[in-house]
């Protein structure tokens, strides 16, 4: 009786020595990651931070000169604001960036939600079509974006001829080469391109949902349409929100496809094609840098909005 | 480790020395119409004659985008490419990471080339390119179009231009619907710049900063130039001419589907070519003026330079030698009518009868309009940008001439700040 105790205690002093070792294990192994982590991301982010603080061209400059808030918000004596918060040029690239995203995402989510329950649904050739939809997504954003840029073509391209056969456009024009429809015309690419990244993250949300709730519901005599409103689309909720989440943040930070697509025409440059003309065609990576400081407190800023507006948990 | 250390060291000597003997150069050169080709020909025959490799690179195609990548390379002083070749706006730019080479090439051979562009080579007397080929706006046309619609010369005035692209284009389109009057460059790019600086020089509108510095572009002249400009775009030239570069207008000016074309000269040998839709029916004439001004063409032009940082300074300056002698200039002008920057090759019969209009026009190229890169130093790049943005604007007619010029105005002295 009297041994138990004392037999007890060294048992539990033994246990969370292991657990203070393996703590200790865990940690040393962490570290490499940490390092790493730190060096890639960390390193960087607080270098361009730094930098946003500075005047630095690259070519010129023998070593950044600090100048404060400068890049963001700087008046000359004459009245003139040379910060890149009083540039003209900067706020088109932040409108163009939101309706770009805002038009894309709303289309994608649509679209990819359509063809997700397409290819959920047991129809024949199932197999085919989830290969078949990732084509788009599967080819690289610099081929698709130069064959789109083709298709444009005012001259040969056969979207211009589509154009002029329903009478929108006149000889000579294309969707890109008219500022009105220029944006429209990227949008159209995305969606082209993204749709099947859409649909494959919402075909995976629905995948989770049990089929004997939707058996329930079909003895219960709900028709397909109340299936989809109140089963459906609640329980896909999580998946469709972190599907927003993805698509937002990568449609606000886009570059590629827009830049190849219409280089940095006014009405279609991008917060990144801009940031990417001061910091590496103008070689100011002072005033670059406090461009992507932006774009990347604007996307903090549109994350948060979704974390804590629609409360999605990521647990 | 002592044996370790000798055979490393050993076999360091013997890269060196293997080195020395013969080198592999990287070459990063051109890619506009038959660019690379011509560049490759070059350096494969001199590499043959020294024993030497190059290696040449694919650029892109538009100006900004080769400025964009070589900043960085040279910017981070890598050593990847030993020769570049660079735009004749770009010395003031790089020209810091850029190698002498008036220590590599003898004098005598320096002062061959036109001495102003030797001088605009020329940073804080270090001679930081040699003259490769030079450049400047043309005005192409087709011969027999003009003929049939019963003119006998090339237009003198854009408002001759625009008279005459009108005539052929209604006449042509009736059997041909993607007939256009006149093709040019009117992306938002590098290539805008210099098209906008001749409408508006040729309007006597000045070129953009004057040499004082001062910035100049907002006067009557130049609105009345980008309102006639404005005026043609959706008229004559194709809406889309907002998304074309010197290829894309090339291409629909080769498949005979426009009948005049601003273009550089390198574009007259591809239209000549065996299999070209218009040979034979290609002329080229001095662009045209405007009321009052004289005609004008942008000064363009690149140059060959070494990399400060290049590993090996002594055979690239001899590449950089050998493709911009006498006898490579004269076999590039008369295989693709690149235009020589020495003048005696202007007076040669075999460079003539290939580009009869490099004898013709030899003011035209002899007296050139610079863009203000050598004023605006370091941030010509942010002026050249603002300036074409805003008549990229107003050929989208997204603003009138005059306002946007009144905000460039503003811009460019924004960018110059306390000095250029």
């Amino acid at each position: 009786m009297t041994t138990t105790p004392t037999s007890a205690r060294p048992a539990a002093r033994r246990t969370r020595g292991l657990q203070a070792s393996r703590t200790r294990v865990a940690l040393l192994l962490l570290i490499p990651m940490l390092l790493v982590l730190a060096a890639v991301a960390g390193y960087p982010l607080l270098r361009t931070i730094y930098l946003s603080f500075t005047e630095y061209n690259i070519l010129q400059d023998p070593a950044p000169k600090w100048i404060g808030l400068g890049n963001y918000w700087f008046t000359t004596e004459d009245g003139v604001g040379l910060g890149v918060l009083q540039i003209p040029e900067w706020w088109q690239s932040v409108w163009n960036t939101v309706k770009f995203t805002v038009g894309s995402v709303l289309l994608e989510t649509v679209l990819g939600l359509a063809f997700a329950l397409i290819i959920n649904s047991k129809i024949r050739g199932r197999g085919l079509l989830r290969t078949a939809i990732l084509v788009p997504w599967a080819i690289p954003t610099v081929v698709s974006a130069q064959m789109w840029n083709w298709m444009y073509n005012d001259s040969f391209g056969i979207l211009s001829q589509w154009g002029r056969n329903l009478g929108l456009l006149q000889a000579g024009e294309s969707f890109l080469s008219n500022p009105d429809t220029a944006l429209a015309a990227l949008v159209a690419v995305d969606v082209w391109k993204t749709t099947p990244f859409m649909a494959l993250l919402l075909l995976a949300g629905l995948q989770t949902i049990p089929s004997d709730m939707y058996e329930a519901a079909d003895v219960d005599g709900a028709s397909p349409w109340t299936q989809f409103w109140r089963l459906t689309l609640p329980l896909l909720t999580p998946a469709l929100l972190v599907a927003l989440i993805f698509r937002t943040l990568d449609a606000l930070r886009v570059f590629d496809m827009p830049f190849i697509v219409k280089g940095n025409a006014p009405e279609t440059i991008t917060m990144s094609i801009y940031a990417r003309q001061e910091l590496i065609l103008n070689s100011q990576f002072g005033f670059g840098s406090a461009i992507s400081v932006l774009i990347f407190l604007i996307i903090m800023v549109f994350t948060a909005i979704y974390v804590t507006s629609l409360r999605v948990k990521f647990d | 480790m002592k044996t370790v250390l000798t055979t490393l060291s050993l076999s360091l000597l013997f890269a060196a020395a293997s080195q020395s003997s013969a080198v592999t150069l990287t070459f990063a050169c051109d890619s506009v119409g038959q660019g690379y080709d011509e560049c490759q020909k070059g350096a494969n025959a001199w590499a043959k004659q020294t024993g030497n490799t190059v290696r040449l690179v694919q650029v892109p195609k538009e100006t900004d985008q080769r400025l964009a990548l070589y900043q960085q390379q040279l910017g981070a002083r890598s050593a990847d490419v030993d020769v570049y070749m660079i735009d004749v706006v770009w010395p003031g730019l790089v020209g810091q990471h850029l190698l002498d080479l008036k220590k590599y090439i003898p004098a005598a051979e320096v002062n061959r080339h036109f001495p102003a562009i030797v001088q605009n080579n020329t940073i804080g007397g270090k001679l930081v390119g040699m003259p490769f080929f030079t450049d400047a706006g043309v005005l192409y046309y087709r011969t027999d179009l003009l003929k049939k619609y019963g003119y006998n010369a090339a237009p003198k005035t854009w408002n001759e231009l625009a008279t005459m692209a009108q005539k052929i284009q209604a006449g042509e389109r009736k059997s041909n619907p993607r007939f256009v009057g006149f093709v040019f460059q009117g992306k938002n790019y590098e290539g805008l710049t210099c098209d906008a600086l001749e409408w508006v020089s040729s309007f006597g509108g000045g070129s953009i900063v004057d040499s004082s510095g001062k910035v100049t572009i907002n006067n009557a002249k130049a609105v009345q130039a980008l309102q006639a400009i404005q005026g043609l775009v959706g008229t004559v030239s194709p809406s889309a001419v907002t998304t074309y570069g010197e290829e894309e207008a090339r291409n629909v000016w080769q498949a005979g589907n426009s009948a005049f074309m601003r273009n550089w000269p390198y574009a007259y040998s591809l239209a000549q070519d065996q299999g070209s839709p218009i040979r034979g029916k290609v002329g080229v004439a001095a662009l045209p003026a405007g009321p009052g001004g004289k005609p004008a063409a942008t000064l363009g032009g690149w140059q060959l330079a070494v990399n400060a940082y290049s590993k090996n300074p002594k055979e690239a300056a001899s590449l950089v030698q050998y493709l911009t002698s006498v006898q490579e200039q004269k076999r590039r002008a008369i295989e693709a009518s690149y235009n020589p920057t020495i003048a005696s090759l202007y007076k040669d019969p075999a460079v003539l009868k290939a580009v009869p209009f490099f004898g013709s026009l030899y003011d035209v190229f002899t007296n050139a309009v610079a863009r203000p890169a050598t004023v605006t130093g370091s941030k010509y790049n942010q002026v050249s940008d603002a300036f074409s943005t805003a008549v990229y604007s107003v050929l989208t007619k997204k603003s009138a001439p005059g306002p946007a010029l009144k905000t460039l105005e503003g811009q460019l002295n924004r960018i110059k700040g306390r000095g250029w």
